[in-house]
């Protein structure tokens, strides 16, 4: 029985994404070392959003705790780094998504139990219990001052690249950059595939009547932890990314507001959308950085555009310009 | 001996202070079902505010250690938590009813949205250093316990707690307006169809929440500076207190404080590493097997 086409075809997917790709790949030509060192953040962060919003918005469970999936990932990296003196970046990836699997798998199973709020505080909870070991045990950890990780001690490609000798930290963003732009491609490319699937659509049956959902027979818990283990993953494999391009991990990925800001990036995109959390997290990170920038009160500013977004534009920047230009097509 | 003592003291003072945070919270989420993530930040409000308050009033050292000016430090202590119960009241009919209507994770967002800008309103309004009003402590001097020295204003702190136990509960059961707190709480639309004002319930219950959070700031300032970030820490304590004794529950918030208060008198002296995370670990287990906590109803 061939499955009932929805959404749109692959031509048409390719056509947007192929020339995306594309700009971004020749923008570190035209923007400079700084801007290319921001989209760097703003791609990684994708990763993140793109994993959290399988879970906001396709099987409609809100998690408060995805700092947790983040963190585990950047840890884990810092870890191998300093005390198994791994130096391959590939290597790290696989030990941290790998880790951020175990821990999603097992903190999922516990949270899936519950929907809505609870499953919000759940998630939350546990998130904290990471943090606090982090704060802690200063001795493994680093406590609030982390753990250090030298972007010379990493090397891309199984050693092919590495970033020792001078010039070292131009080679680093724009090598990094690429790097970085290949795995956010891959990350999207396997989302898309995993939100149009049979179990995708499942996931979306699951989020608008989860009861209708169990008479058609899908088992809803089950569904929802897988959701979730690939929710974690996705953000863990951020996490790893980001460690080397910040040179440090601290608790504060593992605290709650971070996962507060990974909300706020899916929101400000749009989480009703495909692409809302991949456009959401690469303006949040331009206006952190320039809010904080511009003024020491960059909180209130991040605030105040988060009270906007809710009240006025809630479907976020995506699903309001999608609304524009569909009004403007019919005249 | 007498640091069994005191150490069950300092738990109890510690669960007084939770209380006052999670019954805030609690009563929040049970009449208006909104979990307000802003609530540790009106708590931490209420502490700057009751600190400055005494700092500008009779300025920064103790100049006087007279009873009289005392009195009058311990009578502007409440302002922070009459502060706060008036910014509750002009944030719930201005940014949270328009949202009523929309699905919850909105309303979750926008008190994420309030926390960042009281936060840095907090830091433009106070500044970056910790205000404290330390003074009404140090002039209320110790007693003697045993062989040890315990301070005199925890006492009243934990006073202070008692009180208001006893008072929300009065207020909830045995006054008009608790009925009506209750009615709204257990079936929106049927009190509204009844003729009651559900808005004004939702204002009312809204500053009394808030009310609660900054009267815990205000008791906790004269013992612990006010720090920016504070709010944020204990807004995941209030969370821990109201889910191991069930949301929207006055006696599961009351259980819940001072499970958590001796929990974590005892994990400083015996287990520190561990001590919040055994606190988070207790609450997960508590969702797990009792979703609805130990006092909680469906």
């Amino acid at each position: 029985m061939p499955a009932a086409r929805t959404g749109p075809s692959v031509p048409v997917v390719l056509a947007v994404a192929v020339p995306v790709i594309v700009a971004f790949a020749v923008l570190p030509r035209v923007v400079d070392l700084y801007q290319t060192e921001l989209l760097i953040y703003g791609l990684t962060f994708a990763i993140a959003a793109l994993g959290f919003n399988l879970l906001l918005g396709y099987t409609g469970l809100l998690s408060f705790g995805h700092s947790a999936y983040f963190g585990m990932g950047a840890y884990t990296v810092a870890f191998i780094v300093r005390d198994l003196h791994v130096q391959s970046m590939e290597l790290c990836i696989l030990a941290g998504v790998l880790s951020t699997f175990v821990i999603a798998a097992l903190f999922g199973y516990v949270c899936v139990r519950h929907t809505r709020i609870f499953f919000g505080i759940l998630t939350l909870a546990l998130s904290q219990v990471l943090w606090s070991l982090a704060f802690k045990f200063f001795w493994v950890t680093g406590g609030t001052d982390g753990i250090r990780v030298a972007r010379t001690g990493i090397t891309l490609l199984g050693g092919l690249i590495d970033f020792k000798g001078s010039g070292s930290y131009q080679k680093f963003v724009y090598a990094y950059y690429y790097y970085v732009l290949a795995l956010f491609a891959i990350s999207a490319a396997l989302m898309w595939v995993i939100v149009h699937s049979p179990f995708g659509k499942a996931l979306q049956a699951i989020r608008d009547n989860e009861i209708r959902a169990g008479f058609v027979g899908i088992r809803v818990r089950r569904y929802r932890w897988i959701a979730f283990v690939i929710s974690g993953c996705f953000t863990g494999l951020a996490g790893v990314l980001w460690v080397p391009l910040n040179g440090l991990t601290t608790p504060d990925i593992l605290y709650w507001p971070f996962s507060g800001e990974i909300v706020f990036m899916t929101v400000l995109g749009g989480f009703r959308t495909f692409t809302g959390p991949i456009v959401g997290a690469i303006a949040f990170n331009y206006l952190k950085v320039y809010a904080v920038a511009s003024s020491q009160y960059w909180q209130m500013v991040l605030g105040c555009v988060l009270v906007v977004l809710v009240m006025v534009l809630p479907t976020g920047i995506v699903g309001t310009l999608a609304r524009l230009g569909g009004k403007l097509r019919r005249g | 001996m007498d640091t069994l003592v005191i150490q069950t003291l300092n738990s109890i003072f510690y669960a007084a202070v939770l209380f006052l945070i999670a019954a805030g919270l609690s009563l929040i989420y049970g009449v208006m079902r909104i979990v307000n993530l802003a609530h540790g930040t009106f708590y931490a409000l209420g502490a700057y505010v009751s600190a400055w308050a005494v700092g500008t009033a009779f300025g920064l050292g103790a100049s006087g250690s007279g009873n009289l000016v005392l009195a009058g430090q311990l009578l502007l202590l409440p302002l922070g938590a009459i502060a706060v119960a008036a910014v509750g009241a002009v944030i719930e009919p201005t940014l949270l009813r328009p949202l009523y209507r929309r699905p919850e994770e909105y309303v979750l967002l926008i008190t994420f949205g309030m926390l960042m800008i009281l936060e840095d309103a907090m830091k433009f309004l106070f500044g970056g250093t910790p205000l404290s009003a330390g003074s009404i402590m140090d002039s209320m001097g110790s007693i003697r316990i045993g062989s040890l020295l315990y301070p005199s204003y925890n006492l009243v702190v934990i006073g202070v707690g008692i009180m208001a136990a006893i008072g929300l509960w009065w207020f909830i059961y045995r006054t008009r307006f608790g009925i009506i707190l209750r009615a709204t709480s257990q079936d929106r639309r049927m009190a509204s169809a009844l003729g009651l004002n559900v808005g004004r319930v939702y204002v009312q219950a809204f500053a009394i929440g808030c009310f609660m959070a900054g009267l815990g700031g205000a008791v906790v300032v004269p013992a612990q500076a006010a720090v920016l970030g504070m709010g944020v820490d204990a807004l995941i304590l209030a969370f821990v207190v109201i889910v191991i004794g069930g949301l929207g529950s006055l006696e599961g918030a009351l259980v819940g404080a001072l499970i958590v208060g001796f929990v974590r008198t005892a994990g400083i002296q015996f287990f520190a590493e561990i001590e919040l995370a055994v606190l988070y670990l207790i609450a997960a287990a508590v969702l797990l097997v009792r979703p609805t906590g130990l006092f909680g109803k469906a």
